[in-house]
């Protein structure tokens, strides 16, 4: 039986065309733009300055708190400014601008291919290591993972999910990574089981990825306690919660840390880079990106410096069709729409991915029929079009009690509501809405 | 490059629509359609043709001219209900009493409420009722079915006797035993296929459970609310039954006759007047199970699905305000 979480979920078209792409490394671009939060928390502080020299690899701003986590430069070459610079949405925000000279890299960092098996580094090293290399969650959420692994006191992990699920159309990067990166992911499991004191570590991965199911189920017979377990395919599959029923059977309390559980769920690309920082020292510096769109003329999975910019990737991918209507981060259903492509790949980027204009256009909005479809199809067992009804009325505090914050924005009530409502679009206003209530009952 | 399109996610949806699903009930209702018009005949196509037609036509005047909103005929709600309106008439009713069903069903019932999605109780339904109070002798005369032979070609003017149900509530009022009365209506198989006294659209189970397979294979409805209702009437005219054989008609003959699989199946269905959660549609389905029995055994009337899905159709919103689906991570021993 496939294992899968009980309640709602939808079955978007896969559109993995980039499935069979093997990785290639894009050449390294002559400028790249790093903005300083790349991560949820604190923005990291920068500590280099204008025509400074870095190399590959050289931290360039350090972490500024506990929920931080610290940025290196992807080339090496001279601070050309440090500045705020427009992101992808628009808003400026704190950046290093390097140009490029060469790649020469720092010593510390092992650039050979050779698999390190041997895990030296004991738990505090570890922890220490993934911090200074700026690990952060790679699936998207880009939570910094030395958090992650160091939970309240109170709680003790149990078992460590891995999230290969990639349940998002169209993305691969995954995938891919679980395929040619399988042995130093399974080390990577090792070291982040080291890390939490866990002896048990579950793959979750979707059953439409059957080759990375069984290369990574033959090569984790040579590893203790590494099980795989083939999950349906199903969206929001890779959602963490749901990840954690599917595996588990578990139910992560509303408003609770998943470790509440026994859980920790790590992306297979942290994991990635996790090996890599303790076993190369080598910083997240790069990161493997689908590269996206039913027009693109040369899509495929690449392996892209941070700070490049994503027009540079477009091109490499057979450059921007002319019909194109949006250019999404990450994948369809949860991706954020760019509003330039003169911006630079972060650790957070999965994917981009290129949709026609005619693609791009909602449909008009019809009344509700109650069909009840949303509420079929919630995760989270919520009631979407009573919490878009009660936000367009601005009742907003009423949709606290109606568990708004249990909402994990995967869109699968907008995706499958057959009036082409919005229904997402108002809970994340509602959402918003009642966070600045909270805020104002605490000033008070 | 022109400008790019910023909007949030999801940049993807699905390809369902208002429209498909309409058309997907009506594919439903198109073994009930043919098992009617081989019965009924003449009187079939006129009533359906006359239904359709004056729903359409009230939907388009006073969604355009009274809401002033653009017209909503092509999203076919129109037609289900005119369809649906007329399988719940029998097969002599003039004309013009359609047309007056019609209005009701869609000026009074639905836009009235405000168009598509915000009436409260089922339109079709409505429009029955409405007939059937006020004019009660037309709407209780039902024409003998005959399998697309006899009265092809008669409208109001063929022979008339009683349904299943009347038979066996005009009996029982006599004192005559149940398994005698029974024994005088056509048998289970005929019931099954539809060759008795009825609605247009009423009479065939078999008709109207294809289209019920139809609608869960294409995931137009859910199994909980036609399985609670049929299940509710199955258990509860059972245990009847087996207490007195004689004063209570057994289930399966409950289930095969009158309205209660078209009521089961298509009227109690009806998106818009049924609840949200899983578990209020269990709640709604018993209810209407519940009532219809209640309403067939002890009330006034032979019949009582109509009556009965109305009633639960006005406790939606309470249902709706009470029974919540299941929060993921919420309520966990």
């Amino acid at each position: 039986m496939l294992k899968t979480f009980p309640k709602g979920g939808i079955h978007p078209p896969e559109n993995k065309i980039t499935a069979d792409k093997e990785t290639v490394t894009l050449p390294i671009p002559k400028k790249v733009i790093i903005p300083v939060s790349q991560h949820i928390g604190a923005p990291a502080k920068v500590i280099v300055k204008k025509n400074d020299k870095v190399k590959t690899g050289q931290m360039i701003a350090q972490s500024n708190g506990f929920v931080s986590a610290c940025i290196h430069s992807s080339v090496s070459g001279t601070v050309f400014k440090v500045d705020n610079i427009p992101d992808a949405g628009g808003y400026k925000r704190l950046a290093v601008v390097i140009n490029v000279e060469e790649d020469e890299w720092l010593d510390t960092i092992d650039r050979s291919e050779d698999i390190i098996k041997e895990i030296n580094s004991d738990k505090n090293e570890i922890l220490k290591k993934i911090h200074d290399a700026g690990v952060v969650g790679l699936g998207g959420a880009t939570f910094p993972t030395h958090v992650k692994l160091l939970p309240p006191k109170s709680m003790k992990p149990e078992v460590l999910i891995i999230n290969g699920a990639e349940c998002e159309p169209y993305l691969t990067a995954d995938y891919r990574l679980m395929l040619e990166k399988s042995e130093e992911l399974l080390i990577g499991i090792k070291i982040l089981m080291k890390a939490l004191s866990v002896n048990k570590a579950v793959i979750g991965i979707e059953n439409n990825k059957p080759d990375a199911i069984n290369k990574l189920e033959t090569l984790s017979g040579n590893y203790d306690n590494i099980l795989i377990a083939a999950l349906k395919t199903k969206y929001p599959q890779g959602g963490e919660k749901q990840l954690i029923k599917a595996v588990t059977g578990k139910e992560v309390p509303s408003g609770e840390l998943p470790v509440k559980v026994g859980a920790v769920v790590q992306n297979v690309g942290t994991v990635f880079a996790v090996y890599e920082a303790v076993q190369k020292n080598k910083p997240l510096i790069d990161r493997i990106v689908t590269v996206t769109g039913k027009y693109l003329s040369n899509p495929g999975n690449f392996k892209v410096r941070i700070g490049t910019s994503v027009k540079e990737l477009i091109n490499t991918a057979g450059g921007l069709p002319e019909n194109t209507g949006k250019i999404i981060s990450g994948g369809p259903m949860m991706g954020r729409a760019l509003i330039t492509d003169n911006t630079g790949i972060t650790k957070g980027t999965s994917g981009i991915l290129i949709l026609s204009e005619q693609e791009s256009k909602r449909r008009s909005i019809k009344p509700c029929i109650r069909c009840a479809k949303c509420v079929e199809v919630c995760p989270m067992g919520l009631e979407p079009f009573f919490l878009m009804a009660l936000s367009r009325k601005t009742l907003f505090e009423k949709t606290e009690n109606e568990g708004i914050f249990d909402c994990i924005e995967c869109g699968s009530c907008s995706y499958i509501c057959p009036s082409d409502r919005p229904l997402l679009d108002f809970i994340r206003l509602s959402k918003k809405e009642v966070a600045l209530i909270r805020k104002a009952k605490r000033i008070k | 490059m022109s400008k790019l399109i910023v909007s949030l996610s999801p940049h993807q949806f699905g390809s369902n629509s208002v429209k498909k699903l309409m058309f997907g009930v009506l594919i439903a209702l198109l073994p009930t359609l043919f098992v009617s018009v081989w019965y009924f005949g003449l009187g079939a196509i006129t009533i359906i043709v006359t239904s359709v037609l004056s729903s359409v036509f009230f939907e388009y005047v006073f969604t355009r001219f009274l809401l002033k909103k653009p017209s909503t005929i092509s999203d076919g709600s129109a037609i289900l209900t005119g369809l649906l309106l007329a399988f719940n008439l029998p097969s002599n009713l003039p004309f013009w009493l359609v047309i007056i069903g019609a209005f009701f069903a869609i000026v009074v019932a639905k836009i009235s409420f405000g168009g598509i999605g915000s009436n409260i109780f089922n339109p079709a339904l409505a429009g029955r009722v409405f007939l059937l109070i006020s004019w009660p002798v037309q709407m209780t005369s039902w024409p003998e079915p005959s399998p697309l032979s006899k009265h092809l070609l008669g409208y109001t003017d063929v022979t008339t006797g009683a349904t299943p149900l009347g038979v066996l509530s005009e009996g029982l009022r006599s004192g005559e035993s149940a398994t005698k009365l029974i024994s005088r209506v056509p048998d289970y198989l005929q019931l099954f296929m539809g060759n008795a006294g009825g609605s247009i659209g009423e009479v065939g189970a078999a008709a109207i459970l294809i289209g019920l397979v139809y609608m869960l294979m294409k995931k137009i409805i859910s199994w909980h609310i036609p399985v609670s209702i049929l299940g509710t009437v199955a258990i509860f005219t059972g245990i009847l039954w087996f207490a007195n054989p004689d004063k209570f008609a057994d289930p399966l003959f409950h289930l095969l006759s009158g309205g209660i699989m078209l009521g089961a199946v298509f009227m109690a269905t009806d998106y818009v007047t049924s609840p949200m959660s899983k578990r209020g549609m269990l709640i709604y389905g018993v209810g209407i199970g519940l009532l219809t029995v209640v309403i067939r055994v002890w009330g006034a009337f032979p019949e009582g699905v109509s009556f009965a899905i109305l009633i639960m159709n006005a406790f939606v919103p309470l249902i709706n305000m009470y029974i919540k689906p299941k929060r993921f991570g919420k309520n966990k021993r």
